[in-house]
């Protein structure tokens, strides 16, 4: 084991009666980074984060904190703490009670409790709101005294179960850069547990894409966005053009009735496979120099840009962010780089594409 | 929407109240301005509090009401928590809530059987070689039977507020390194405290003026002021005493109620 290594899962599963809510999940979490356990409700996210802090127990397999078997160590005993999603502040104490919880079940004098949580306080920016009833706090506020109730603590890994779903957008923004620069300032660990793909990629390190129980594909949010092991990936993050395609040969991949020069291989000549084109990487161009031609069929206006839905001539539908705007019912010519294609093969596993990018990819080359 | 549908209502409860609450609290006050023959005074307000029967019965009430009360509540809270954790609570529940449907005074003619000379339990302690006792008419089987009638009193409303305490707090004070006992005395104690104190009131009030068990049960032994209403209303024929008692318990009442209710600041979610 690395010795960068705070928690491992080693083939964990979890059980609920006839529900298999997670199947044998393997990974490590190392140290002092920003982790994102992303996915649809009830794919298993929050199941792994209640593993980790010791509100459920693994059906099967080790959970290893710091090197250490926890399976069967209470959650007190865990030097892991947790901001829920409903913050859970107790509602017959203050804040500052709230916070100093912790402190006080370790029976700290009250100057040191004093002393942590009014730097914490002072962190979270909540000084003078000490005193306040939890009743009287916004649901910011609230936030932030979850956060520091945690922290002050000093644990080794902060779980963060969806905190930000129930702020509004403006509020989650300004949160995930906070969320971000909090981490980065005291480095320790944080894993994040979100349906958000836009949360995800703007403050994690790794995400861990789940789907019914399994850990689909892991990676940094630039991997992950850029390279989507398949469909579904592609489709949760981000808004992306998938369609089908064959392989010809390494580097060469027809779809839309043409073939294109790409950046993948490693694939069995003319296999089937699935391309993905992100929408922002779609130039709109006139007919002629266009890798492809398609007739513009709806355009709605998004603010940042515009989103333009267009049909090539096999019926393959194209979606395009652009600035400008384009005329509903025109024949456009839509221009790409071949990096900008990317390939995906059919029921491909993470270690199979790993592998894969391996044999084909120069050093270097993989952002 | 206008507001008449509303207050129609409305109108058959107002009614029913009026009636049978206001008219009589009335009643009551102004038949204890009246002595025994009839005439206008204050002397049975100045009687209650100088004679010292009506004190010292005042006193009992109190103290009886009081244990009841506690060994209520001692019993009810820890039945109230284990009834939250348990699979099936509902129906725990229902089957603890049972007795309530069956009158009292039937209960009390049960107990009778039970406790009396040739009853159950006398049955079994002369089997067990240790004798038949005395149990009937003593403070101890009036304080039993007495804390049965009102255990459902305590634990519906404990159970209640235990149940509306969120899990998330649970975890949350675990996660902050409490341990199961810790999470007990600084989280789901403190939380449940409205049940306790609306248990409280429905035990301790009552119980102020219990008068048929007394006699049932307790054998006139322990006397308290709702034996002395009964006593007066129906034997001495001396109304305005009665009342008189009547209206002191009532302003008792309120002044618990006062004293135990809800504070305001600080209980809202």
């Amino acid at each position: 084991m690395a010795e960068n290594t705070i928690i491992r899962f080693e083939d964990v599963s979890k059980r609920y009666d006839e529900m298999e809510v997670l199947k044998s999940v393997s990974f490590d979490i190392e140290r002092g980074k920003f982790y994102t356990l992303l996915g649809p409700s009830g794919c298993g996210k929050t199941t792994i984060l209640n593993l980790i802090a010791g509100f459920t127990d693994a059906t099967n397999g080790d959970i290893l904190i710091d090197g250490k078997k926890v399976n069967d160590v209470p959650p007190n005993k865990r030097k892991v703490n947790t901001v829920f999603q409903d913050y859970a502040l107790f509602p017959h104490m203050n804040v500052f009670e709230n916070i100093a919880f912790g402190l006080r079940i370790k029976k700290m004098n009250q100057k040191t409790i004093e002393q942590k949580v009014s730097e914490a306080l002072r962190m979270m920016r909540l000084e003078g709101y000490a005193n306040r009833d939890i009743s009287e706090m916004s649901g910011g506020q609230r936030q932030r005294v979850a956060i520091a109730r945690a922290l002050v603590n000093e644990p080794d890994v902060l779980l963060l179960d969806e905190p930000l779903s129930a702020l509004d957008l403006k509020l989650r923004t300004e949160m995930q850069y906070e969320l971000r620069e909090l981490q980065q300032r005291l480095g320790i660990t944080f894993i994040f547990v979100t349906h958000d793909q836009e949360e995800a990629l703007a403050m994690s390190d790794e995400i861990f894409v789940m789907k019914e129980g399994e850990i689909v594909q892991s990676g940094t949010p630039v991997d992950i966005y850029d390279e989507p092991i398949n469909r579904y990936v592609a489709d949760f993050i981000g808004e992306s053009n998938i369609v089908e395609g064959t392989m010809v040969e390494d580097y060469r991949v027809a779809f839309g009735g043409k073939v294109f020069e790409c950046v993948d291989g490693g694939m069995r000549p003319n296999e089937r496979v699935e391309v993905v084109v992100r929408p922002e990487d779609l130039i709109l161009t006139s007919p002629g120099r266009g890798n492809l031609v398609v007739k513009i069929d709806t355009q709605l206006f998004r603010g940042v840009h515009y989103e333009i839905i267009g049909y090539d001539e096999e019926g393959n539908e194209w979606m395009v962010h652009s600035t400008r705007r384009a005329i509903v019912g025109e024949q456009v010519g839509l221009s790409f780089e071949p990096q900008d294609i990317h390939v995906m093969r059919f029921d491909e596993t993470e270690e199979e594409f790993d592998a894969r990018i391996e044999t084909y990819t120069e050093e270097g080359e993989r952002v | 929407m206008t507001k008449k549908p509303k207050v129609f209502l409305f109108v058959p409860y107002l009614l029913w109240l009026a009636l049978f609450v206001i008219i009589p609290l009335f009643l009551i006050l102004y038949q204890s301005f009246f002595d025994i023959h009839g005439q206008f005074t204050f002397g049975n307000i100045v009687e209650y509090f100088t004679s010292g029967t009506y004190l010292s019965m005042t006193l009992s009430s109190f103290f009886y009401a009081f244990l009841i009360t506690l060994v209520t509540l001692v019993i009810s809270y820890p039945a109230a928590y284990l009834l939250t954790r348990l699979k099936r609570k509902q129906l725990w529940m229902l089957l603890l809530i049972l007795p309530t449907w069956i009158n009292v005074l039937l209960k009390a003619y049960a107990f009778i059987g039970i406790f009396s000379q040739s009853g159950s339990v006398n049955d079994f302690l002369a089997f067990i070689g240790v004798g038949r006792q005395q149990i009937l008419f003593t403070d101890a089987s009036f304080l039993l039977v007495a804390t049965y009638i009102e255990i459902p009193f305590m634990l519906l409303p404990i159970y209640n507020a235990i149940e509306e305490i969120h899990p998330s707090y649970v975890s949350a004070s675990r996660d902050l390194g409490a341990s199961q006992w810790e999470t007990f005395r600084r989280v789901i104690f403190p939380l449940s405290l409205s049940g306790v104190r609306s248990g409280v009131q429905a035990v301790f009030i009552p119980s102020l003026s219990l008068f048929m068990l007394t006699r049932l049960i307790a054998g006139n032994r322990v006397i308290t002021l709702g034996t002395a209403i009964e006593q007066h209303f129906l034997v001495t024929q001396n109304w305005g005493m009665g009342s008189t008692i009547g209206v002191v318990l009532i302003i008792i009442m309120v002044l618990i109620m006062l004293l135990t209710g809800e504070r305001k600041k600080g209980a809202a979610k």
